[in-house]
C-alpha cells in the first residue's frame, strides 16, 4: 500500500522530459523541484521513445525541452493532452511553431533573462580574438614567454572598429551597447525589419553581404529560422574580407560552417569566436588547431545568474500553468 | 644612441636607424657584451630608446656622460631613475595616451575571460571534452569595478564597464570631480571589500609599490577578482600566488609581473587565472603610433624643438 505522502505525490501532475536537460547537470536538478509537479522522465527508460510515450505519457500536459530537444508532429502525435511546452533555451529553433500553433500549445521561453550574459560572451569572444587573449594565456601557461621571448604582435585594436549585428533584437540591442558606448566602436546592423530610427540609431542594411563588406566585425545574435540558416554564406564571408572576424553566439546553422572553416585555415577572414555550431557537440577538427579561433561549448547562458533565474523562471511558468494562471514568459508569434 | 633589446617592434627600428645612428643594446641576456660595448661607445651616446622592461637607470646614465634624452617606448617611466636625468638635465619622453584605449580593452578582456571562464572553456571544446563540461562561470554584466587609479586608464576602464551596467567604485588620494558617479573609497581595503573585481590602473611609484596586500587580497576574498594591467611590483606577488593557490582569492587576470619575462608557475595549472605577457599596449595601432612618438620627440630634440610629450 502507497504511503500518504507517496499518493501525495502520485497525484502531482506530470512534466515530461525527453532529454535529460544539461541544466539540471550543470546546475542541480533540485534547483527546478516543486511541491506542485513531478518530472516523468523518458530518457531513464530503457524503452524506445515512442513506446515509453505511448506507455506513460498520453495524460501529460506540460513538455520541458531544451535548446537540444527537437519537437515535431511526430513527438506530438504522442502527447495529445499537451498544452504547453516550457524551454530552458531563449531560441525557439528546436520546436515545430507552426504545428505547436495548430494544435494550441503554448510556449514559454527563457525570455529575455539571458540577454546580458550572452551579450558578454559576444564581446569578451570579440576581445579574445582581436586581443589573442586565449592563445597569449596559453603561451604564457607553457612556458614560452620566457624560453621563445615576446608573443609576436599582431593583435587589433578595437576602437573605431565597425561592427556589424546580424539580428539586433535583445541581445543584439545589448551587444550594440556595450561596444558603441563601451568601447567607441562604430555599430551597424542586419535584421528581419528595420528598427524604429528615434529607438534604435545605428546604420541599417537590408542584405547581410552589405553589412559584411562595411564591418570589420560580424556578431551574430539571431534566431534560427528559414530566412537565417546559413545566412553567412561564402558570398557574406567573401565580403568580410581578410582581416575580419565573426563571433557566433546564435546557432551553428546561421553560419555556413564548412565555408567558414575553409576560410579560417586558407587565412580568408581573420579569425572567429564561436559559441555554437552545426552539429553540436561536434566541432571541427580543423578549428582545434588555430590560434585564431576562441570556442565555446554553447556555454553562454552558463552563469550562475542565468540558472538561478532560469530555474526561478521555470519553476514560476510550470507552477502558474497548473494553476490556470498566466505563463511568465509566454511566446507571442510576430 | 642605444635601444634595449627585448623584441622591439621593426617598424620602431628601421625609423631610428633611418634617421640616427642606432645601436642595439641587450643588458638582459648578453650583459657581458652589453658593458663592453658601452666603454667603447660611452662618449657617442646622446640618447636612449628605453621600454618598459629595461629603461635607464642610474648605473646606465652614469656610465653615458653625453647622454641628452631618453625616450621611452612605454607609457610608464618606473625604469627611468627620473631624478637622476632632472639632476643631469637630461629629457626624458615617453608614450602616453594612444595606447590608453588597448590597456582599457585588455582590462575588460581580462574581466571577461577571468569571470566567463573563456581560456578554460575553449581548452575543454579542444580535448574534446564538451560533452564533460559540468561548471558554471560568474556573469560579468552588473558587477562592482573598483579601480585604483581613475587616470586616463583608470577612466577608460570606467566608461567601459559602465556599458555593461557595472557600478564603479575607486581608490584615489583624494576624491575626484570627473568620479561624481562613482563611489569614493578612501582606503584600498575598503575598496576590495566593496567591490568584485579589483582593477589596479595607476603608475607605479615608490607609494603604490605593493598597494595590492595580504590585507587587500583578504578583502577582495574567495569570489573576488584581481586584474592587473599596472605594474608587476604593484601586486606583493608570493601574496597573491598563495592567495590563490588556496582559494582565498576568486580568479586574476594579469598581464604584468614582477620579475618579466618569469611568471610564477603554480599558476600555470590554475584555470581562474589568465596570465598575458605585457601586451596591453600590443595592437598593431598603438605600437605604430608609440613608435612615431619616439622618434618624433628625438626628431624635437635634436632639432632644438619643443619635445612632443615630455616628462622631465
Amino acid at each position: 500500500m502507497a504511503s500518504p505522502a507517496t499518493a501525495a505525490v502520485e497525484n502531482l501532475p506530470q512534466v515530461l522530459l525527453l532529454l535529460h536537460p544539461a541544466a539540471f547537470t550543470i546546475f542541480g536538478e533540485e534547483h527546478f523541484t516543486s511541491p506542485k509537479f513531478r518530472f516523468l522522465k523518458a530518457y531513464e527508460s530503457s524503452l524506445p521513445l515512442d513506446e515509453f510515450l505511448a506507455a506513460n505519457a498520453r495524460s501529460v500536459r506540460a513538455l520541458l525541452v531544451s535548446a537540444a530537444t527537437v519537437v515535431g508532429a511526430g513527438i506530438l502525435d504522442l502527447l495529445p493532452e499537451l498544452r504547453v511546452i516550457v524551454t530552458t533555451s531563449a531560441g525557439l529553433d528546436q520546436l515545430d511553431l507552426a504545428e505547436c500553433r495548430r494544435r494550441g500549445i503554448r510556449i514559454a521561453s527563457a525570455g529575455d533573462i539571458y540577454s546580458a550574459d550572452v551579450a558578454d560572451c559576444a564581446v569578451g569572444l570579440l576581445i579574445d580574438v582581436l586581443r589573442k587573449i586565449s592563445a597569449s594565456n596559453r603561451y604564457v601557461k607553457n612556458g614560452f614567454w620566457a624560453t621563445k621571448g615576446d608573443y609576436p604582435l599582431g593583435s587589433k585594436q578595437l576602437r573605431g572598429k565597425r561592427i556589424g549585428i546580424v539580428g539586433l533584437g535583445r541581445i543584439g540591442l545589448q551587444v550594440a551597447k556595450r561596444l558603441q558606448q563601451g568601447f567607441g566602436c562604430t555599430v551597424s546592423y542586419n535584421s528581419r525589419k528595420k528598427k524604429n530610427p528615434d529607438q534604435v540609431p545605428y546604420p541599417f542594411y537590408q542584405d547581410v553581404r552589405e553589412l559584411a563588406a562595411n564591418s570589420d566585425a560580424l556578431i551574430l545574435c539571431c534566431g534560427l529560422t528559414e530566412q537565417t540558416r546559413h545566412a553567412v554564406d561564402k558570398e557574406v564571408l567573401a565580403a568580410l574580407g581578410k582581416a575580419g572576424v565573426i563571433v557566433n553566439v546564435a546557432r551553428g546553422a546561421v553560419v555556413d560552417e564548412k565555408e567558414m572553416v575553409r576560410c579560417l585555415v586558407e587565412g580568408e577572414i581573420a579569425g572567429a569566436g564561436l559559441d555554437v555550431f552545426e552539429d553540436e557537440p561536434v566541432v571541427p577538427k580543423e578549428l582545434m588547431e588555430l590560434d585564431n579561433v576562441v570556442l565555446s561549448p554553447h556555454s553562454a547562458v552558463l552563469t550562475r545568474e542565468s540558472m538561478m533565474e532560469l530555474a526561478r523562471l521555470v519553476v514560476g511558468n510550470l507552477e502558474a500553468f497548473f494553476s490556470n494562471e498566466p505563463l511568465l514568459s509566454e511566446y507571442e508569434d510576430d | 644612441m642605444t635601444c634595449s633589446s627585448v623584441q622591439v617592434q621593426p617598424y620602431l627600428l628601421e625609423a631610428l636607424e633611418e634617421k640616427f645612428t642606432l645601436h642595439k643594446l641587450d643588458t638582459t641576456t648578453e650583459p657581458d657584451k652589453a658593458a663592453r660595448f658601452l666603454r667603447t661607445h660611452r662618449d657617442s651616446i646622446r640618447a636612449v630608446v628605453g621600454t618598459a622592461f629595461v629603461g635607464a637607470d642610474a648605473e646606465l646614465i652614469d656610465q653615458l656622460p653625453n647622454l641628452e634624452i631618453v625616450s621611452s617606448y612605454s607609457v610608464g617611466v618606473d625604469k627611468i631613475d627620473l631624478a637622476k636625468c632632472k639632476e643631469k638635465g637630461i629629457r626624458v619622453t615617453n608614450c602616453p595616451d594612444v595606447s590608453t584605449d588597448d590597456v582599457a580593452d585588455l582590462a575588460l578582456g581580462l574581466m571577461l575571460a577571468v569571470s566567463r571562464r573563456l581560456c578554460p572553456i575553449d581548452r575543454y571544446v579542444r580535448s574534446g571534452l564538451w560533452s564533460k563540461l559540468d561548471f558554471f562561470s560568474k556573469q560579468f554584466s552588473g558587477k562592482t569595478v573598483g579601480i585604483i587609479g581613475p587616470g586616463n586608464i583608470g577612466m577608460a576602464i570606467a566608461k567601459r564597464a559602465e556599458a555593461f551596467g557595472c557600478p564603479i567604485s575607486y581608490f584615489s588620494r583624494s576624491q575626484k570631480p570627473a568620479c561624481i558617479n562613482y563611489n569614493y573609497c578612501p582606503t584600498v581595503v575598503d575598496l576590495a571589500a566593496n567591490c568584485d573585481i579589483l582593477v589596479v590602473a595607476c603608475a607605479l611609484t615608490p607609494d603604490t609599490r605593493h598597494i595590492i596586500n595580504r590585507d587587500v587580497i583578504d578583502a577582495l576574498g574567495p569570489e573576488g577578482v584581481l586584474v592587473n594591467i599596472g605594474r608587476g611590483p604593484h601586486v606583493d606577488e608570493a601574496e597573491l600566488v598563495s592567495a590563490l593557490l588556496e582559494g582565498r582569492l576568486g580568479g586574476a587576470g594579469l598581464d604584468v609581473f614582477q620579475d618579466e619575462p618569469n611568471v610564477p608557475e603554480e599558476l600555470f595549472k590554475l584555470d581562474n587565472v589568465v596570465l598575458m605577457p605585457h601586451v596591453g599596449s600590443a595592437t598593431v595601432e598603438a605600437r605604430k603610433a608609440m613608435a612615431d612618438l619616439v622618434v618624433g620627440n628625438l626628431e624635437a630634440h635634436f632639432l632644438n624643438k619643443p619635445l612632443l610629450t615630455p616628462v622631465v
